[in-house]
């Protein structure tokens, strides 16, 4: 099966340098058999890169213990669904993996595309083609995870060794969320890979028109959305697993998945500055390319172990191919742009400071300020080391000091910008647009400031919540009301109508909602409590309104591990309301052990309580208790982002009537010309988006 | 030209903030590695310093003491003795022989004053089967924490 797995792996290379060098032939000599020879050899790799997944998939599920990778993440105890996704345990699958999420991407952008823009695809097959070279490089020669295990017997000859058993899979990796976060990341870190190559063929192509903007918009939604999701579930797996009581510790993994996320962010607003007003192309194209290059940066400091990390892999030799790989495309990047800067020449400029030119370029400004500031906290140990010959690293006090206010500020835009024209803004359309929300939001931070909240960061975000929400449901009402009136309908069906008529805007509102929720809980971690004891039978502690109570610990052990175990009986305002069984397991075959936290959820907090360890003169158990606010906001939230982001790539719905007359009629002058797209914005919903 | 000139001041201020605030927050978390060699041979100004140093806990040296839990790293022959006062957990993967990263300042007597303990998550990502933690070979008499001063430099910490 090894060799199967290899030759697959092997011929994959072979078709995507088929692709790049038949690509780049059939550019030059403008031969239509051979550009459409080297697509259909792009479109192969992903059936090969296939094959060698499935063979090592059945290396899993046979118990195929002479592959070394096999034997190392997997046993024959191990459940099927974690024998599945022991792919991506260990660093040879999971480059694999990511070779193959990346096939079946460039797989659907070459298939889907086959029949159009013929003078823009060869250049996106040339593109996808380079970055597959290079990850089948590192498959083939490098990390190969078709490695079987040898030995050497009396005659001195090699021979294949099979092992009897596996060692496993890594118990912390054996938990529901792992079988599915990891996948959904990564399709956000390959999938950023479509936009990238879109963006470079149509630079080198100097494709005409903004028509490659719109195709890069698409894919960059997917793979946007995977990466929100992805990172959500990496928080929610550190919160119910990892037993530390949080979901974000500025860990660098973490923030290198968030680093494309926060350009690809600011890339999605920009965007719009070319295809509404031709603005900002240069920057579009340089976000583009950021976002792909912090992509591959993040896999490889996830993969090398640049950065210590609690997820860190151990050092490999596979952190300077990475670097290489990120020099050349960097160097491709600045060639291919500066070849042909002239192509991205603005077509108009800044009018006003209160449009909605200038709240995108806030928003793009202070995102990558963001990114900035994340990238280089990451790098610090490195980048000092480099300097000054001292290692210096900088923790979350670094980052939150500038990310608080760049996260306020971004959702002060959130309920501003949408609702600024383009161009320039009246002091009348503002009055109109914003006096009800900012009463509202004002009159709500009077409220929570009365009722005590005196933290300044979260005071705040809970006001620009309020504003946000306001605006968006201000938003619906308007528009859902022209049609509910015109149409005869309720106002519900208005609403539905307005939203499928322009998803993109609506869809947009959505996923702005989704946000606000997110930082409404992530606001509520300025209120976390947490205190630490230990607790014989009857013991108890308060925490906020619960009482926690000690009735019994104990050691069950099954054939597959020892345990200790707290029995724990929640009293909420005297009342008994639940038992609770926090736990820390130490697995038998493994020596690994793991921390059953048990969570209390509900919308307003989070009772979380941790096995802490034992107390050695005592015997008794050392109980942590967390009190968090409003965590399931954020992971609810992350639903909400998913549905706008599903709602904004629908298809819009034609309209049947022309609606001009209808509007004019029941806003009257009112709504003055220059006003128009913020608050009539179902005139333009025929279109593209 | 007017909105332009008027952006960019905006920009400026908001970027001279951030960068004053990412100063600060610098000032409060900058921490420096150091493997254990090199925190007896540092100067008297940088032994204040906030610091993180690593290495493996020395098979049986954890105890837990009334509100710390005490351990000995070891590295490279070096030894150093560390309190954890810290109020979370340790982690689950911190136990005899690990390797493990600690977080704080150092004491006058050379002793270490951990406010957090990361220990190597996953160990099994790499490593190879007879690296389990628990089973490394020790040192039949590793220098007391204190007596060992000596230049040799080791690994650079934290790294991997």
């Amino acid at each position: 099966m090894d060799i199967f797995g290899s030759f697959s792996l092997l011929l994959a290379l072979g078709a995507a340098v088929y692709a790049l060098g038949g690509g780049i032939a059939g550019i030059l000599t403008k031969r239509p058999l051979l550009t459409k020879t080297a697509r259909n050899a792009g479109m192969a790799v992903f059936g090969l890169v296939s094959l060698a997944v499935a063979t090592i998939e059945y290396g899993f599920f046979t118990d195929d213990y002479s592959l070394s990778y096999v034997s190392a993440h997997s046993n024959r105890a191990l459940p099927l669904y974690y024998k599945f996704s022991a792919l991506w345990a260990g660093q040879e699958g999971s480059l694999l993996f990511w070779t193959w999420l990346l096939s079946i991407y460039a797989f659907f952008a070459l298939f889907l595309n086959r029949k159009k823009h013929p003078e823009l695809m060869p250049y996106v097959g040339v593109t996808l083609a380079g970055v597959q070279i290079f990850f089948l490089t590192l498959n083939n020669f490098v990390t190969s995870p078709f490695r079987v295990l040898g030995g050497i017997d009396q005659l001195g000859a090699m021979h294949v060794v099979r092992l009897s058993d596996g060692s496993g899979l890594n118990p912390l990796l054996q938990y529901y969320e792992m079988v599915i976060h990891p996948p959904i990341l990564y399709l956000g870190y390959t999938g950023f890979t479509v936009p990238f190559a879109f963006a470079l063929a149509a630079l080198l192509g100097r494709y005409p028109g903004e028509k490659w903007i719109h195709i890069t918009r698409r894919w960059t939604m997917v793979a946007w959305c995977f990466q929100t999701v992805g990172i959500l579930l990496g928080a929610h797996w550190a919160y119910a697993v990892l037993g530390w009581g949080g979901y974000w510790a500025w860990d660098p993994v973490e923030n290198a998945a968030l680093l494309p996320w926060i350009t690809g962010t600011a890339f999605l607003h920009s965007v719009m500055m070319q295809e509404k007003r031709g603005m900002m192309k240069v920057w579009n194209v340089w976000l583009v390319f950021v976002t792909f290059m912090l992509c591959i940066l993040g896999t490889s400091l996830t993969r090398t172990g640049v950065v210590s990390s609690v997820h860190a892999f151990a050092e490999s030799s596979i952190g300077s191919w990475f670097f290489t790989f990120l020099g050349i495309l960097f160097l491709v990047c600045l060639a291919a742009w500066w070849k042909n800067r002239d192509y991205l020449r603005s077509d108009n400029q800044l009018d006003s400071l209160v449009s909605r030119e200038s709240s995108f370029l806030f928003n793009n400004l202070v995102l990558l300020a963001a990114c900035f500031a994340v990238l280089w906290g990451t790098l610090f140990p490195v980048l000092s080391e480099a300097v000054r010959g001292s290692k210096i690293s900088v923790g979350p006090p670094f980052f939150n000091r500038v990310n608080v206010p760049i996260a306020l500020f971004l959702l002060f835009l959130t309920g501003v910008g949408p609702l600024l024209a383009w161009r320039k803004t009246s002091y009348d359309a503002l009055r109109r647009n914003f006096a009800w929300p900012l009463a509202g939001a004002i009159a709500v931070g009077v409220l929570a400031l009365a009722w005590g909240l005196r933290e300044l960061y979260p005071l705040v975000c809970v006001t620009l919540s309020v504003f946000v929400t306001l605006t968006i449901l201000a938003e619906f009402y308007r528009g859902g009301r022209v049609i509910a009136s015109r149409d005869g309908t309720s106002l519900l069906t208005g609403v539905g109508e307005l939203t499928m008529r322009n998803t993109r805007r609506y869809g947009g509102y959505v996923i702005h909602f989704g946000m606000v929720l997110i930082f409404v809980g992530i606001s509520g971690s300025a209120f976390n409590q947490d205190i630490q004891k230990e607790m014989g039978i009857g013991d108890a502690i308060s925490l906020g309104p619960y009482q926690i109570l000690c009735q019994n610990f104990d050691q069950p052990s099954t054939s597959n591990y020892t345990s200790d175990r707290a029995t724990l009986e929640i009293f909420r305002n005297g009342k008994s309301e639940m038992m609770l069984y926090p736990e820390h397991r130490t697995y038998l075959a493994s020596r690994v052990s793991e921390t059953i936290v048990a969570v209390e959820s509900t919308p307003l907090r989070d009772l979380y309580l941790v096995y802490a360890g034992q107390s050695p003169e005592t015997g008794r158990p050392v109980i942590h208790a967390y009190l968090n606010p409003l965590v399931k906001w954020i992971w609810f939230g992350g639903i909400v982002v998913v549905l706008g982001t599903g709602l904004a790539m629908l298809p819009n719905r034609r309209s049947a009537l022309v609606l001009r007359p209808a509007v004019e009629k029941s806003w009257g002058e009112r709504s003055s010309p220059e006003a128009a797209p913020a608050s009539v914005p179902f005139l333009r919903t025929s279109g593209h988006d | 030209m007017k909105a332009q000139k008027k952006f960019l001041v905006g920009s400026a201020i908001i970027i001279l903030t951030l960068a004053a605030l990412a100063y600060v927050g610098y000032t409060q978390s900058k921490t420096y590695y150091h493997t254990i060699s090199e925190v007896r041979t540092l100067p008297a100004s940088e032994l204040r310093q906030r610091m993180r140093v690593s290495g493996n806990v020395r098979s049986g040296s954890i105890s837990h003491r009334d509100g710390r839990i005490d351990f000995v790293l070891e590295e490279q022959g070096q030894a150093l003795a560390v309190s954890y006062v810290g109020s979370d957990p340790l982690p689950d993967t911190f136990k005899d022989g690990a390797q493990a990263l600690v977080e704080g300042r150092l004491r006058p007597d050379g002793g270490f004053v951990a406010e957090q303990v990361q220990a190597k998550c996953a160990s099994k990502y790499e490593a190879s089967p007879d690296a389990v933690p628990g089973v490394l070979p020790q040192p039949p008499s590793s220098p007391a924490p204190g007596q060992s001063i000596n230049d040799s430099r080791g690994l650079s910490a934290g790294s991997g």
